[in-house]
């Protein structure tokens, strides 16, 4: 059987593949790419042998830093993430969650001082799986549900 | 153990041996009025009101030959101006060489020693932390049982907001206590707390009704349920008064049981037991004297 292509290769930028089917509209949010001048496509509920459904990401003319790479690690952790050059992959970035966050996510206690003088976070990552968070600032912990990312 | 510069903001930034050390310090402090800091100066800045605290920190400074500047209210701060706490820091760390912070807004201990190149000492960040308390209550319970170790500890009353029980809980961790937390269900020691107990192998005992293990205790720690930490006002009518402790207690406990409690009271500890034995309160307000001596001398670098 002839393998569909739904979206088609890029020569340059970043693919995101392997992020669940629900969470894809929320990485194109999070990664904030509207100022990108490439073209971005997008597909999600593609069927997957590991995941079930699976969405898929494909940015022209951007490469992802590894601060980007890690704002994505919270909601799609088991992302694959490759920056390709001339159609090849130049490099794979590891999604994982780091020990620590910085910037990518908002401690969720409105009288931390980061909200109350709006200073970016620092969070100190408790549990990868499911995920649990402590703010270095007012030493909150938050869980997966209560995370928002910025 | 070198404590030179190193600011005191949360009681999880410190080892057991570190807490230690400082109880031991401490115990040089006792009493002593010498001029050790002299030509320091300590700046106080405290955005929300406090006696004890305050004047404590005053107190073991001065007793130490050093000077203290500052404010007692976000009144007279440039804060009511709307200067950022991080601006505050950076200017006021040209103007001494210690700071201490009481703030309500959670983290801003933090954020001031960031911000400042001196030695900062968090003297309460909202619900957050407020480790000195936790140091001097540390220092009453060894200074009334002569040993930290393997004791059984009672803490009662507001468990969900109180910020010394929770920083305690931490504290006493390291101590292999047996912990009786006491409260009404709603009121009773966040989850968080409770999970890092179980992690540590710390038996723990949740119960409601003091009565049923009073007999156990060798310490029984009293927080006043919080007016100013509720969100909902109904709730706090709810539950205030609900712990009254008076004479009637004495048939239901240990004969050597001490009763501490972080002040200022309400209605929780009727006046009746102030005189007897088991009250240590006002002595572990006056503890609040070596311990901020022992931490001022340390992080100027003048105690090791």
């Amino acid at each position: 059987m002839k393998k569909e292509v739904s979206i088609s290769a890029i020569k340059d930028g970043t693919v995101i593949d392997h992020i669940p089917s629900n969470a894809t509209f929320k990485v194109i949010d999070t990664l904030d790419l509207k100022g990108i001048r490439g073209i971005i496509s997008a597909a999600t509920n593609l069927k997957s042998k590991k995941m079930g459904k699976k969405g898929i990401i494909k940015i022209s003319e951007k490469y992802l830093t590894q601060d980007e790479v890690n704002k994505i690690a919270i909601i799609a952790p088991d992302a694959s993430v490759n920056i390709i050059e001339n159609y090849n992959v130049k490099k794979k970035l590891q999604v994982s969650i780091p020990q620590t966050i910085h910037k990518a996510i908002k401690c969720s206690n409105p009288n931390c001082i980061t909200n109350v003088e709006k200073i970016p976070g620092k969070f100190d990552v408790l549990k990868k799986d499911p995920v649990k968070v402590r703010c270095l600032y007012c030493e909150r912990d938050m869980d997966k549900e209560d995370i928002v990312i910025l | 153990m070198d404590f030179k510069n190193k600011d005191v903001i949360s009681i999880n930034d410190f080892s057991k041996e570190d807490l230690l050390h400082i109880l031991k310090v401490a115990r040089t402090m006792e009493g002593r009025r010498d001029t050790l800091l002299k030509g320091k100066i300590l700046a106080t800045l405290f955005f929300e009101p406090s006696t004890r605290t305050r004047l404590s920190f005053a107190s073991a400074m001065e007793g130490l030959g050093g000077k203290v500047l500052g404010f007692d209210s976000a009144a007279a701060s440039s804060f009511e101006k709307g200067e950022t706490i991080w601006d505050t820091a950076k200017m006021v760390e040209k103007y001494c060489d210690v700071i201490v912070l009481r703030n309500p807004i959670e983290g801003s201990a933090r954020l001031v020693a960031e911000a400042s190149s001196k030695p900062v000492i968090n003297a309460g960040d909202g619900a957050n932390q407020h480790p000195t308390q936790t140091l001097l209550d540390l220092y009453t319970i060894e200074k009334v049982k002569h040993k930290l170790d393997n004791l059984h500890i009672g803490i009662l009353g507001d468990l969900k907001y109180g910020r010394t029980v929770h920083s305690l809980t931490t504290a006493l961790s390291h101590f292999k206590p047996v912990l009786y937390f006491i409260a009404p269900p709603a009121l009773q020691m966040p989850q968080t707390y409770l999970d890092e107990l179980e992690k540590k192998g710390i038996k723990f005992i949740i119960e409601s009704n003091l009565m049923k293990v009073s007999k156990k205790l060798d310490i029984l720690y009293v927080t006043r349920i919080q007016k100013e930490r509720f969100p909902d006002p109904i709730e706090y009518e709810k539950y205030k008064g609900f712990y009254k402790l008076d004479t009637s207690l004495l048939s239901h406990i240990k004969k050597d049981l001490k009763i501490m409690h972080p002040l200022p009271r309400v209605d929780e500890i009727d006046r009746s037991l102030d005189e007897t034995e088991h009250a240590v309160y006002f002595e572990q307000a006056a503890n609040g004297i070596p311990i901020r001596k022992a931490l001022l001398a340390l992080v100027l670098g003048k105690a090791t």
